[in-house]
């Protein structure tokens, strides 16, 4: 190698060099051209090592051949060039100075090697990689054969475990395998069931209209899958329903091929939302649709443009009486049996009867002439309760009341449709029971406007709607201003002002007068403070102020009202509390110990409406009061000229018990000047009345009072 | 539906396979009639064929020897194919003994052809999964065990994302492949264009169809398209070029004209 290119190993390397430039570019390997040049020179060696030994040995050429292949030069052109090129070129370079016939004969002979070398390598790898590629392939298809057994098991696992019901058709709807679950909900395999395996015969009457469209749509290939709930005959000919969910399968091409079903069993949970349903709907004593079924179809009734509706609300008179009496389970019996004959009532299409809680039942009619209907189903309903019901051997007679409102649909809401039935009802039922009353709107409207007051008495009360107005109380024997009676009035939102008999009853009734009793207090106390701290010459000022009853039950009277004046600093002798007649009848020494109380404080006590109330006149010395009013009903008689005798001597004897009881009286109503004169004559002390002034804000009354002072 | 991880494809021999088909371009005897017909259909219209793919697997040995020259160890070859000759292994186990790699393919014959090949290669395994379940591929107990991902990995994707369409989100399944890759890490590729083919674009155009009938797509992309694969990666000198172009040991003027065929390209991670 280290000789001179001229050399031998020089001409090796010039053959290699020629050698590889021809096969380079038939060959496929990665090896670069002066890399294969490297391989090709022992090559070239052994080539030249055979042509010029002294005993010719062929076999080196089959080596040579071989090892072309070892490289990678498996294709055929590379042994036609690698012939070219020894052929032409190894005597030349690798000959050195030999017999030239000899040299070429034995190149032709390395070359006869070469080749079959070649041959003999290339068909042995050709054979080798057929064999290991089919071997891969084999091994490879055993491992899929593997994985596809083990998917296929793990698919059946699925097929056959699901808590699902799986069912695989075709698409002419032959069932073709159905899984264990899907058996269980038929209630038997298909087999030995008689049941046919085709499909699109198991219909139910309850199927959906579009399931069988849909099931066309799938097997058509228009449709990838659907899911519905579908019902189906068991093996017993009872219903199994279903949610059905059915996918197409495809073959590989996208043409359909199955048809696959997937089925949840819901009977059980249907039936269960049935008889929710069915409670939920129901009463549970007597089996009636309840109030919410009866609201779903009165609003449907409401909704049904161009229809009309008549509806009876019957409460049963006297039913606590029977519950009280015979106790509950009789008059749960008795509930039960008025039931059966309502219901027998109303039997009619579009009728219906419900019970809407405790003895309240309504029945409804929709049918083409409620007008006429509703009252013959009213009527029916009285003489059927007309008969006496048995229970526990007595016999009973119950009687009901009935509000009838009956109309065009799409006018009223089903409350409001409601509550005027109520309100009828109790119009029925106030005039005595046993009958019907129709609605009228007027009437209702008067209910609902106290209705409304009630619910509105608490916010009102928070809002500040409630002001005071003083009307002047007078001295009948110089006319000047003694104090003033404070006059609660409810500035509301919509009906303006409203007196107190507007809303003081409903005040009772909710017992909110309480808070509101306090306020009228510290708000009258409060003022008239103000004005005698304003005006300390003008002399006192007495304020009166109204106790309702329910004040005088309720045990912060005494504690809240001495309070109220020592917080803002009012003399209890300035404060008057009046307290109706019909307050203290009967009153006993509990009710009237509070009273008591705040007189010895110096508070007076007046009592109002005196003459009203039958009180016991002995009674009155029992009383802590100072003053009696006299009711306005006495001094109406002298408004007249000349003056009614009678009340004349009333209020005479009146005033004279008074006084001898150490009272002063005080009358209310005075309108006319001939009224107060004569009161006046009769020895009256005290006076109010249009005549003077009629209630107003403190301002026009502290002008009074100046005026008096001043004047 | 989604053919579930567990169920494989089946083996069809009466289909061309293109590992077989590569195969056959590069003189090996690893193939069947079927590939044998494809191939020599492909090259009806590309007749050399063979030198793009000789050039491919030049390209791969350059860029693998460069790799271990740069420290790298580590091995990820995706798309391996039937390894005939010159494999990532052989070039770098070749340069370092210590060199690890693991093959990937989504063939269940080069799978298990290449199981015997490597059987007794302690540093060499083979992953039966699908570039484009690179999740499959990591998770894969041959990463696990031969690789080291906390050290740089040279991922090879030679002659492997021209078959992979872009509804099947190829750039996607790269990037989630390179986002584990320590840094240093090289991302080596080469990718089918028409850029370079000494041939007019319509009748390379015909070998595309027959990869199109044999249902395995060849999708040419331009050399913009396949820069984006090296998209946080910077590029290793002589960056984009073709594949006789990129690094040669010998002067490209040498190679054969099919030789500059297509882009080839090394990314290192930063």
């Amino acid at each position: 190698m280290s000789d001179t290119s001229d050399g031998p190993e020089g001409r090796l390397r010039r053959f290699a060099t020629i050698w590889s430039r021809a096969i380079f570019p038939v060959t496929a390997t990665s090896l670069t051209r002066p890399e294969i040049e490297l391989q090709l020179i022992p090559l070239a060696r052994q080539l030249r090592n055979s042509l010029t030994a002294r005993v010719f040995q062929p076999e080196a050429g089959r080596e040579v051949g071989a090892a072309l292949i070892s490289f990678h030069s498996t294709d055929p052109e590379v042994l036609s060039r690698t012939l070219d090129a020894v052929d032409a070129y190894l005597v030349l370079y690798c000959g050195g100075d030999g017999d030239g016939e000899e040299l070429r004969a034995r190149s032709a002979r390395l070359q006869h090697a070469v080749a079959a070398g070649f041959a003999k390598a290339l068909r042995e790898r050709t054979l080798a990689e057929q064999e290991a590629i089919s071997r891969a392939t084999l091994n490879a298809r055993q491992m899929v054969a593997e994985a596809l057994h083990a998917s296929e098991a793990r698919f059946r696992a699925v097929f056959e475990g699901a808590a699902i019901g799986i069912g695989i058709a075709d698409l002419d709807g032959n069932m073709l395998e159905i899984n264990d679950a899907l058996k269980r909900m038929f209630g038997g395999a298909l087999d030995n069931s008689g049941r046919s395996r085709k499909v699109h015969e198991w219909t139910h009457p309850d199927d959906a209209p579009q399931v069988w469209r849909l099931y066309e749509e799938l097997v058509r290939g228009e449709r990838e899958h659907y899911r519905v709930e579908k019902p189906f005959y068991r093996q017993d000919g009872t219903v199994l329903w279903t949610n059905l969910t059915v996918s197409l399968l495809r073959d590989p091409e996208g043409n359909p091929q199955y048809q696959l079903a997937l089925m949840e069993d819901t009977t059980e949970r249907r039936l269960l939302n049935l008889r929710l349903r069915y409670e939920a709907t129901h009463d549970a004593l007597t089996g009636l649709p309840n109030r919410t079924l009866f609201f779903e179809r009165l609003e449907k009734a409401l909704a049904t443009p161009g229809g009309r509706f008549g509806l009876c609300y019957l409460d049963l008179d006297g039913f606590k009486a029977i519950n009280d009496s015979l106790g509950h389970a009789a008059g749960d019996r008795l509930l039960v049996e008025v039931s059966d004959r309502l219901q027998s009532c109303a039997t009619a299409p579009g009728e219906m009867v419900a019970r809407l809680g405790g003895d309240e039942f309504v029945a409804l009619t929709t049918g083409p002439d409620t007008e006429r209907e509703v009252d013959e189903l009213a009527g029916r309903i009285l003489s059927m309760l007309a008969i006496p019901i048995r229970i526990e051997g007595r016999e009973l007679t119950v009687r009901g009341s009935i509000g009838i409102v009956e109309g065009p649909a799409g006018e009223r809401s089903a409350a409001e449709v409601l509550r005027s039935a109520d309100i009828t009802m109790y119009r029925a039922k106030s005039a005595g029971g046993n009958r019907f009353e129709l609605a009228d709107p007027e009437m209702d409207e008067r209910t609902i406007t106290r209705h409304g007051l009630t619910t509105a008495l608490p916010a009102a009360l928070d809002r500040s709607e409630f002001f005071i107005e003083y009307q002047p109380l007078v001295h009948l024997a110089d006319g000047s201003v003694s104090g003033a009676e404070a006059l609660v009035r409810w500035s509301h939102p919509q009906h303006g002002v409203l007196g107190p008999d507007r809303f003081i009853p409903l005040a009772e009734h909710t017992g909110l007068i309480v808070p509101l009793g306090r306020w009228v207090l510290e708000e009258a106390v409060r003022q008239t403070h103000e004005w005698q701290q304003r005006h300390p010459g003008a002399g006192p000022l007495r304020i009166n102020v109204n106790l309702s009853p329910c004040q005088l039950h309720h045990s912060g009277l005494v504690a809240d009202t001495v309070d109220t004046l020592e917080r803002i600093g009012l003399e209890p002798g300035t404060l008057c509390l009046e307290v109706t007649e019909s307050a203290l009848i009967g009153a006993d020494d509990d009710l009237l110990k509070p009273l008591r109380r705040l007189a010895e404080m110096g508070v007076d006590i007046a009592l109002d409406d005196f003459g009203t109330g039958y009180s016991n006149l002995a009674n009155l010395r029992r009383l802590p009061v100072t003053e009696l009013k006299l009711d306005r009903s006495f001094t109406q008689g002298m408004q007249q000229y000349p003056a009614d005798p009678v009340d004349t001597k009333i209020v005479e004897g009146i005033v004279a018990l008074a006084h001898s009881l150490d009272l002063s009286v005080t009358v209310e109503g005075v309108e006319t000047a001939a009224q107060a004169d004569q009161l006046r004559r009769l020895g009256c002390d005290t006076a109010q009345g249009w005549y003077y002034a009629r209630p107003g804000p403190w301002d026009h009354l502290h002008q009074l009072a100046l005026v008096d002072a001043t004047g | 539906m989604d053919r579930p991880s567990w169920a494989p494809h089946g083996i069809d021999i009466s289909t061309p396979s293109v590992s077989r088909m590569y195969d056959f371009y590069l003189g090996g005897s690893h193939n069947f009639e079927v590939d044998r017909e494809a191939a020599r259909k492909a090259m009806e219209f590309l007749p050399g064929m063979p030198k793009i793919m000789q050039a491919n697997r030049a390209f791969m040995r350059r860029a693998v020897r460069y790799a271990v020259s740069e420290g790298i160890t580590q091995f990820l070859d995706i798309g391996s194919g039937i390894p005939t000759f010159g494999n990532v292994h052989e070039v770098a186990q070749g340069e370092n003994p210590d060199a690890r790699i693991v093959y990937v393919d989504h063939d269940p014959v080069a799978v298990a052809h290449s199981e015997v090949v490597l059987e007794g290669n302690d540093g060499a395994g083979i992953v039966a999964a699908d570039l484009r379940k690179p999740e499959d591929i990591l998770g894969s107990s041959a990463v696990e065990s031969h690789l080291d991902l906390e050290r740089p990995v040279a991922l090879l994707l030679v002659a492997l994302l021209h078959f992979v369409e872009d509804a099947d989100d190829p750039y996607g399944a790269v990037a989630e492949l390179g986002a584990v890759l320590a840094p240093g890490s090289l991302i080596v590729l080469t990718h089918a264009a028409y850029d370079g083919i000494p041939l007019p674009e319509q009748q390379a155009g015909g070998a595309v169809g027959v990869y199109k009938n044999i249902r395995n797509p060849l999708i040419m992309r331009s050399r913009d398209e396949i820069a984006r694969f090296f998209e946080g990666y910077e590029m290793v000198e002589p960056g984009l070029v073709s594949m006789a172009e990129w690094r040669p040991d010998t002067p490209p003027e040498d190679e054969d004209p099919y030789a500059f065929s297509g882009f080839a390209g090394v990314g290192r991670k930063a």
